[in-house]
């Protein structure tokens, strides 16, 4: 067992004691319930893990070090933009100022807050071209279901009620088709053109009067930029359908490319990848949303308001008959767009443009260093990610891009997004960022080489991969077929440790 | 750049092993038309000037009052244990655990949340992928009409009107129909769920009913009959989801011993900050049989190929990025740094805490209804309630804008909230928790006896425009600020003058 895997411990379960931590709340007296019905109290407590405070810390600082992250390594995984989280954002949505402020804070209570957001859906107005952003979605995924219900609202609005299909190319995220499916839409797939892009000629096939709209990922999933992109707004345009610009890969384009300039309607954006808030291990995000002129009246409420006098305000229920709703309880994740907030104003305009440029040059530097090493399909330029193809690998040695992905993990590095694009082979989407150093792309490249070097000469090393992790290859048909999702077996001091 | 380490040469030596002379030349595939106009934004700013604008914003709000607001978001006691961990970079800066062998402690950390909140709720499952508790609700929702092949949810009006909002929204959506059940509204039961209208409405043979939605506590901070809504629900073939406030349940019934198949909530009193409004942590729970039902992740243990025990994300044909269209819902994210926030906090705090926490509120809380009755501000419903209820306050909106200027949050004024239902004008919605202290109930009982009188007093004819007689001062004598609000201006503004504590 390596150190590492010398931290696996017991769950918190396991390492409860009756009677032990404690101390953090004064006690109530003792008829504090008396009041309340019988009938409406539990009878028997929770069973919580009973942990000491230094226990409780050893456990999850243990259990941290088993995490693979951001700030421990080199995290390329494709379409997910690990960049480095800056420190002082962490600092700033600690402020008690933010932190304290209360959903419900009457609008002269959150002026700071509400000034903020402001400022920052202006900022991102800007960045994407867009008329006006709302802040409220709290995800990438829940931006996309905001987007398309107000799409669904304009074409009602107008009393076209006959368009049901949203087109999405086949190689977008899942969230896209799901999103249309969410929002009572049917999904129509259509399949991109040989060299990565958008098939205009299948596009202009289905696009017709049932198009409510188009989902576009632009830059796309391969990493290209999608060149035919003016061509194809006026085809959706012109039979009276909507645009919607997926902006999950916006931190290749900032400052070179307005997708609302351009023509697309709608846009979602991912702060948790281009204004580098933190993943958090999957979450929390936020996922403001941008529109053009023609879905204004139906953005999510409420907005936020500048009066006239310079004061904030949020709209009061039923100010703005025509919007969508609400998507989410109070005003958005307040508390992750501070962070992306201080990002923007930590870069200014020129600072972003380069924050694109550089991510940009680092995913082109890395994908001509590795075209020797593994399959590179698109040979253009990419944007901020590039798919690599372990296709030729395989059909050599039988090692597929799993293997190589379980490798990597040995060699000190977080494997980049494997087997998505579906439309490529033994995909490899590797995104590296502008915040990785030109060293740690170069010992990437030489680490890369190495392993496909084993997989000719020991391709047991990769078969068995990774070695080095806390813990190794997991049983995943048994964790499906058998789920173990709660522990329930907690008996006190009398439960056993299997380890 | 702010965070890069890209030098000039080494950017000089990357654009040479790409073989060209300018970055430029990587954007030529965006057609020149289409080409961005200038970028226009503030200047960048040193970390030092970034730091003190956002130190200045966060100034700009006001965070001192004495609060009583609850309505969703409470205020608690958070063990410093609780953030000194969360910034442990390896779990704020690391994704999704897509590879399990070297994501081991978020996939944990998730394992145990739903370990805990299935102790919590009494359910076998719970995913830690939702939002904030009105998403959670819609999507509990929803389940109901995939597991049951029906299309009308039945919504009590003692759900958070965001929730139901929501909820709403993603209805909309998906063509599904979700109807409202009224409150009692008067009587004993009065602003409870009315059970005799859901009987009448889940009688309808041809609208049959998917799931009834009942929060405990409501919004209005009143226990309900659960277990009675409930049964009604399974009658007529509908599954019950309950909308449940965490803190609570360490004293209150868990939802399954009252025959929930589904609990939703918020899971921002377990030591996660207000912020206003987020990131907060949707709580959703089910029964076994609903687990092919319930959207978001699950994590899972099994074993690695040595036998050794470890945890992977599992049952994911439910999931956007493998069924794409035919997915449970497009969520993706998991809430996994506010289900560990949450996981800390109930482990540092501990069962028994936790239960001194929800009694302890509890205790305040009845303090508080006595110092409000004796004020002048009776409580609006008769029912049992646990640490938040409704006062009748004439005129609320404007006494709660007064008492702002005097260091008082007193509450939601629930006419702003629920605007349409008038029985709800004149009241206030306030809470407690095991933060509230007996010197700040003095000083908001103190405070609203006075605004009453005074409204009093002013709705007396010939008395409207004397002034005067307005106290400002507090005999507690608990500081500053209580003077020092910014409606104290507008107070003047009103003619009425602030005389120092004469009454």
């Amino acid at each position: 067992m390596t150190a590492a895997g010398d931290r696996l411990g017991p769950t918190l379960f396991e390492r409860s004691r009756p009677g032990r931590g404690g101390g953090k709340i004064p006690h109530p007296p003792k008829d504090a319930l008396s009041r309340i019905p019988a009938d409406q109290l539990r009878t028997e407590g929770p069973n919580l893990p009973e942990v000491n405070e230094s226990e409780l810390t050893r456990h999850y600082v243990n259990l941290s070090q088993l995490n693979y992250a951001v700030d421990t390594g080199f995290y390329p995984l494709g379409s997910c933009t690990m960049k480095f989280n800056p420190k002082v954002n962490e600092w700033a949505a600690r402020l008690a100022g933010f932190a304290e402020l209360h959903p419900f804070a009457p609008d002269e209570l959150a002026q700071g807050t509400l000034q903020l957001l402001w400022e920052l859906e202006q900022a991102l107005a800007e960045i994407g071209g867009m008329r006006a952003v709302t802040l409220q979605p709290a995800a990438g995924a829940q931006g996309e279901l905001t987007g398309i219900l107000m799409v669904r609202a304009y074409h009602r609005s107008r009393g076209d009620l006959d368009r049901t299909e949203v087109l999405v190319p086949d190689s977008a995220h899942g969230t896209n088709p799901a999103t249309a499916s969410m929002a009572g839409f049917k999904t129509v797939s259509v399949p991109s053109a040989p060299d990565g892009g958008v098939d205009l000629a299948a596009f202009r096939v289905a696009l017709g009067p049932r198009t409510a709209a188009v989902m576009i990922t632009n830059p796309s999933t391969l990493g290209l930029f999608e060149s035919r992109i003016g061509e194809l707004l006026e085809a959706v345009h012109a039979v009276g359908a909507l645009a919607y610009m997926d902006g999950a890969n916006l931190n290749a384009i900032m400052g070179r490319f307005k997708p609302g300039e351009a023509g697309f309607d709608v846009m979602h954006i991912n702060v948790h990848k281009t204004f580098a808030t933190p993943h958090g291990g999957g979450g929390p995000g936020a996922g403001p949303v941008g529109v053009g002129e023609k879905l204004l009246p139906f953005l999510p409420s409420p907005r936020v308001l500048r009066e006239p006098d310079g004061r904030f305000r949020l709209e009061r229920p039923g100010e703005r008959p025509s919007s969508i709703g609400r998507v989410r309880a109070y005003a958005g994740n307040a508390g992750v767009l501070v962070r992306a907030y201080a990002y923007i104003r930590a870069h200014g305009a020129a600072g972003l443009r380069e924050v694109s440029d550089d991510a940009v040059l680092a995913a082109n530097y890395l994908k001509v260093r590795l075209a020797g090493v593994l399959d590179v399909p698109f040979s253009r330029h990419c944007m901020h990610e590039f798919v690599a193809s372990g296709a030729t690998l395989k059909a050599q040695t039988g090692i597929r891009t799993l293997d190589v992905a379980k490798r990597l993990i040995d060699y000190g590095y977080h494997p980049p997004t494997i087997y998505f694009p579906l439309t490529v082979e033994e995909a490899l989407l590797i995104e590296p960022t502008e915040t990785e150093a030109l060293e740690t792309l170069d010992a990437f490249v030489v680490a890369l080489r190495a392993i496909v070097e084993e997989a000719h000469t020991d391709p047991e090393a990769l078969h068995s991969a990774p070695h080095s992790s806390p813990v190794r290859r997991l049983d995943e048909t048994t964790a499906a077929r058998q789920p173990n999702l709660r522990w329930k077996a907690m008996t006190g001091s009398q439960a056993p440790c299997p380890d | 750049m702010a965070y890069g380490p890209h030098t000039s040469q080494d950017r000089a030596a990357m654009l040479q092993a790409i073989g060209i002379a300018s970055v430029d030349e990587l954007f030529a595939d965006i057609p020149a038309a289409l080409r961005a106009s200038e970028l226009r934004l503030p200047p960048p700013e040193s970390e030092a000037e970034l730091a003190d604008r956002l130190r200045h914003l966060a100034e700009r709000n006001r965070v001192d009052l004495v609060s009583f607001l609850g309505a969703g978001a409470y205020r608690h006691f958070v063990p410093a244990v609780v953030d000194q961990l969360l910034l442990r970079g390896e779990f704020y800066t690391a994704y999704t655990p897509y590879q399990p062998e070297i994501s081991q402690g978020t996939l944990q950390t998730i394992y145990e949340y739903q370990s805990m909140m299935g102790e919590m709720t009494g359910m076998d499952v719970v995913s830690a992928s939702h939002y904030d508790g009105a998403t959670a609700t819609a999507e509990g929702a929803l389940m109901t009409c995939r597991a049951t092949h029906r299309e009308r949810v039945l919504v009590s009006r003692g759900v958070h009107p965001h929730y139901r909002q929501t909820l709403c929204t993603y209805f909309g959506g998906a063509d599904r129909v979700a109807d409202e059940i009224p409150l009692v509204a008067d009587g004993p039961a009065a602003g409870t769920t009315d059970l005799a209208a859901l009987e009448r409405m889940l009688a309808d043979p041809d609208r049959p009913v998917a799931g009834v939605v009942v929060a405990n506590p409501s919004f209005l901070g009143l226990l309900e009959p659960m277990a009675q809504a409930g049964r009604l629900a399974h009658a007529a073939g509908a599954l019950f989801v309950s909308v449940v406030e965490p803190v609570s349940l360490a004293v209150l019934a868990a939802p399954a011993s009252y025959g929930a198949e589904i609990a939703c909530g918020e899971g921002q009193p377990l030591g996660i900050p207000l912020a206003y409004g987020g990131p907060y942590l949707g709580i959703l729970a089910c029964r076994e049989a609903l687990v092919r039902q319930i959207p978001g992740r699950l994590v899972g243990m099994t074993t690695d190929v040595d036998g050794r025990r470890a945890f992977v994300m599992t049952l994911r044909a439910r999931e956007q990025d493998i069924r794409r269209e035919k997915a449970s819902s497009n969520i993706c994210t998991n809430q996994a740094l506010c289900a560990l926030a949450a996981s800390i906090y109930m482990a540092s705090i501990g069962p028994h805490g936790l239960r001194d926490v929800a009694a302890l509120g509890a205790a305040r809380a009845a303090e508080l209804e006595r110092a409000l009755a004796e004020a002048g501000a009776p409580r609006l419903h008769p029912g049992p309630y646990l640490n938040e209820f409704a006062v009748r306050v004439p005129n609320a909106p404007e006494v709660h804008r007064r008492l702002l200027a005097r260091g008082v949050l007193a509450g939601l004024a629930l006419a702003e909230a629920e605007p349409d239902d008038p029985s709800l004008a004149d009241a206030l919605l306030v809470c407690a928790t095991e933060v509230t202290t007996a010197d700040e109930i003095e000083v908001f009982a103190w405070a609203l006896r006075d605004e009453i009188e005074q409204g009093r007093q002013l709705s007396l004819p010939g008395l409207a425009d004397r002034g005067g007689g307005r106290a400002a001062g507090h005999p507690a004598g608990s500081g500053g600020r209580v003077e020092s609000g910014p409606g104290a201006e507008a107070a003047g503004g009103r003619g009425r003058h602030a005389t120092g504590g004469a009454r």
